[in-house]
């Protein structure tokens, strides 16, 4: 349990999601890193590069500071963690269950989270945009690849999600040999 | 039957004489073409092996290419204004073409150099002289952007110039003219008595490229040609030819080659720096303008200097010997090892090479032939390593290949031809269409050549291309010297005349390669640094517009209240901090040029409105989809207008 926690502070170090966009004119792809506490790209400009593509088509600037859920988010994991640790003191074999499916729940709600604000980028395009493409949206994909005009877009999960991983399986793992040690 | 036997005359007549034409050489060039395309072909993508600085002459500029291929990579302003790039145009670079002639707007670039570290080319700088008024221009590698330029005063035709050292403590600068030393007014004839060839050492800052002219050598008035820095054993020494031993100064194609040998001059600069410590050098009064761009304020800035250190070898035993060299030596260069070095005498057929050790030898048995202004003139044979009997016609520069094999270009004879260093044995020949001046080996002129191929640099082009009229470009060969015979490869035109050139390994200079200027560390004082800053402030009849661009508009791109008679500064700064996103900015009626401003940078447009109206001013680099969109308006009113001082963009108004 206590590794459960030590594995979310790697979520301050990396990036949980990666999305990074190919286009003839960027053969070596832009991408773009989002944090549980910000969003970044391969260099201090990429966020700006990003925007001034998107505002072609009317998306909305991506403005780090105005997105709630990366000012509170950190203080969920933070919280998950110390949770965890004082868990692990108390060492009661049906809270660890608890403490993973609560966060199992809550990662869920972050993608889902992740999903809309795509979801709101994609579609809630300004009616003066330069470029209007009738019916097409430019919602990136949540997993995976998609075409967006000249752009392809890939959406893969990256380090952070990777450790948000396996700080549950720890969590669960926990929760296992409790039950077996408690038999 | 008379008119069918004199029609049978004529035709038999025009027949022998048709016959007797001389018949053209052909098409000369690569024996197997398709062998010698393989060996350019860089595919679409791939990159060039070398980065080639060909001087552009009197271009006054550099031009960059990639080797093999031929390929143009870019034109480096650097002593001549750029409309192109707004170079000399723009209020930021006019400092950099300031001298104490004041703004000169041209020059005659000859002899690129690439600094060295250990001897070996590293990289970081290429230096250039200006040959017509003299100056030493420093362009730095990172951003193929002229960052400094020095003016060498008591100079004319600076020629001679800029051989590094090793390590780049020193870049020269020798005079091709006496002149007046001081400059003042005296009767040409005073010549011998009133005329001096100064040379100039330049140190360079290790870290920043920073140039200073540490001292001067007085030496006679002869014309100091070319240089070329000891390696290895001899460096501490740095030599340079002389002709016009006659001292003439006139009908000088006939009076100054009168004597069968003139001298290369060695100096010994380490000998020089501890007379200067020694307090030995006379400080002299001068005025000449020591101009640097810097990369975060994007700004040159131009500062005079007053008084310069000068060496009188009379003064200052050991500083200065004179090696007897042969008919007018041109190129003086040295191989490798730093032992053997090379005086191209231009108006013979044999090249005379001293060697470094035979030197030292006859300085300290002083073996001397005479004395010229306190300068000892060392015997001849005690010096000579031995002769080159080339076949050849009219010997001009060497290269080395690191493999002990010495190139030779002949201008007269038309070839380059490869010989064996330490034996003088001629190895191979091979033709040069037409007249070649500087050939160019990578790294050929330093301490380990890279080798591989060899550049000659044509004068004269004639029908090697398609004609373009009276005036032609200049041409290149590239031949492929990696086996025993020399190759040639590939044929291409050049910018302006190149000189001399230098090429170094792509890869050394590709990693330093900047994208963009990060905004954060431009420090321009009239930068604006995001879209919500941009305005428009008048100071009396000066209107200061304070400019962005980013893709696809600027900001301000309405202006109102602009006057006739109003000095306007267009102060733009570039937010894009994107590779390859560069924005241009012109407005009609502008008397000097474009602005074209990459990724992070300010620039500056001076405009001085003469007419009533509303005047469009647009971007100028394609810039992205709606570039053609990226325009504006600015209305200029009557002088006294009450028309506001307004500015804005979208419905921000």
């Amino acid at each position: 349990m206590v590794l459960a926690a030590i594995l979310l502070v790697f979520l301050f170090l990396f990036p949980i999601w990666k999305i990074t966009l190919f286009a003839p004119q960027y053969p070596g792809g832009i991408s773009m890193y989002i944090w549980i506490n910000k969003i970044t790209g391969d260099t201090p400009g990429t966020l700006q590069n990003i925007n001034i593509l998107n505002h072609y088509v009317g998306m909305k600037l991506i403005e780090p500071d105005s997105i709630p859920e990366l000012q509170y988010f950190q203080w969920v994991i933070a919280g998950m963690g110390l949770l965890a640790l004082l868990l692990a003191y108390i060492n009661r074999r049906p809270l660890y269950l608890a403490w993973v499916v609560l966060f199992l729940i809550l990662g869920a709600a972050g993608i889902y989270d992740f999903y809309l604000w795509e979801y709101d980028y994609g579609h809630n395009l300004s009616p003066t945009a330069p470029i209007k493409v009738p019916g097409m949206a430019y919602q990136p994909p949540l997993f995976g690849k998609k075409t967006l005009l000249n752009f392809v877009a890939y959406s893969y999960p990256n380090w952070g999600s990777l450790f948000f991983g396996l700080s549950i399986f720890s969590g669960f793992i926990a929760f296992w040999f409790s039950k077996k040690k408690s038999k | 039957m008379k008119i069918k036997l004199s029609l049978f005359l004529i035709v038999i007549s025009l027949a022998i004489l048709s016959g007797c034409q001389p018949k053209e050489p052909g098409t000369a060039g690569a024996g197997s073409s398709s062998d010698a395309a393989s060996k350019v072909y860089v595919a679409p993508g791939q990159f060039d092996e070398f980065y080639a600085f060909l001087s552009g002459g009197f271009s006054g500029q550099v031009s960059v290419y990639g080797l093999p291929s031929g390929r143009l990579l870019k034109v480096i302003p650097v002593f001549s204004v750029d409309a192109e790039k707004g170079y000399g145009f723009n209020e930021e670079t006019k400092p950099l073409l300031n001298t104490s002639f004041g703004f000169l707007p041209w020059d005659d670039a000859h002899h690129p150099e690439l600094s060295q570290t250990n001897g070996v080319p590293d990289g970081k700088w290429l230096f250039i002289n200006g040959n017509n008024t003299p100056r030493i221009a420093r362009i730095d590698l990172s951003t193929f952007e002229t960052s400094e330029i020095i003016e060498i005063p008591n100079s004319g035709g600076n020629h001679s110039s800029p051989f590094t050292t090793e390590n780049t403590e020193y870049v020269v600068a020798g005079t091709r003219f006496s002149v007046p030393f001081p400059q003042k007014d005296v009767p040409i004839d005073s010549y011998k008595e009133n005329f001096k060839g100064v040379l100039s050492f330049i140190t360079v800052d290790p870290v920043s490229g920073r140039m200073e002219i540490a001292f001067q050598v007085l030496l006679p008035a002869f014309n100091y040609d070319l240089a070329h820095s000891g390696k290895g054993a001899s460096h501490g020494w740095t030599f340079f030819t002389s002709y016009n031993a006659e001292q003439s100064n006139t009908l000088m194609e006939a009076n100054a080659s009168q004597f069968d040998k003139d001298f290369i001059a060695a100096v010994n600069w380490k000998k020089a720096e501890e007379y200067v410590k020694a307090g030995k050098a006379k400080e002299m009064p001068a005025s000449y303008f020591h101009n640097v761009y810097d990369e975060n304020s994007h700004m040159a800035t131009s500062t005079e200097i007053k008084t310069v250190k000068v060496l009188i070898p009379s003064e200052c035993p050991d500083l200065v010997y004179f090696l007897p060299t042969p008919k007018s030596p041109h190129g003086v260069d040295v191989d490798p090892t730093g032992e053997y070095i090379v005086g191209a005498g231009k108006l013979s057929a044999d090249m005379a090479v001293h060697s470094f050790s035979k030197m030292l030898k006859a300085i300290e048995s002083k073996a001397y032939e005479t004395t010229i202004e306190g300068i000892p003139v060392l015997k001849y044979e005690e010096v000579l390593a031995g002769m080159v009997s080339s076949g050849g016609l009219g010997p001009l520069h060497t290269e080395f290949d690191g493999k002990g094999n010495a190139y030779t270009t002949f201008f007269i004879s038309s070839e380059v031809v490869k010989w064996k260093v330490g034996t003088w044995e001629v190895l191979d020949r091979v033709p040069c269409y037409y007249s070649v001046g500087h050939l160019m080996i990578p790294g050929g002129d330093s301490k380990q050549p890279f080798g591989k191929y060899m550049l000659a640099m044509n004068k004269i082009t004639k029908d090697r291309y398609l004609p373009t009229g009276p005036e032609l470009n200049q041409s290149a060969q590239l031949y492929d010297i990696s086996g025993e015979k020399m190759q040639l490869l590939l044929d291409f035109p050049t910018v302006g005349e190149p000189h001399y050139a230098q090429a170094i390994p792509a890869e050394i200079v590709r990693s330093r390669s900047k994208q963009f200027y990060p905004i954060a560390e431009n420090t321009h004082p009239n930068a604006t640094k995001s879209e919500a800053e941009s305005k428009v402030v008048r100071e009396g009849n000066t209107v200061r517009i304070y400019m962005t661009a980013i893709r696809s508009h600027f900001s301000p791109d309405n202006i109102e209240g602009v006057q006739v008679g109003d000095k306007v500064y267009f102060h733009v700064t570039n937010l894009e901090q994107d590779w390859d996103v560069p924005h241009g900015f012109a407005v009609q009626g502008a008397r000097n040029a474009e602005l074209l401003i990459m990724p992070g940078q300010t620039e500056t447009l001076y405009w001085e409105p003469d007419r009533e109206g509303v005047f469009p001013m647009y971007c100028t680099d394609f810039c992205s989809a709606l570039h053609q969109e990226m325009q504006g308006y600015v209305r200029v009113s009557a002088k006294g207008s009450n028309v506001p001082l307004k500015w804005w963009v979208g419905n921000q108004q």
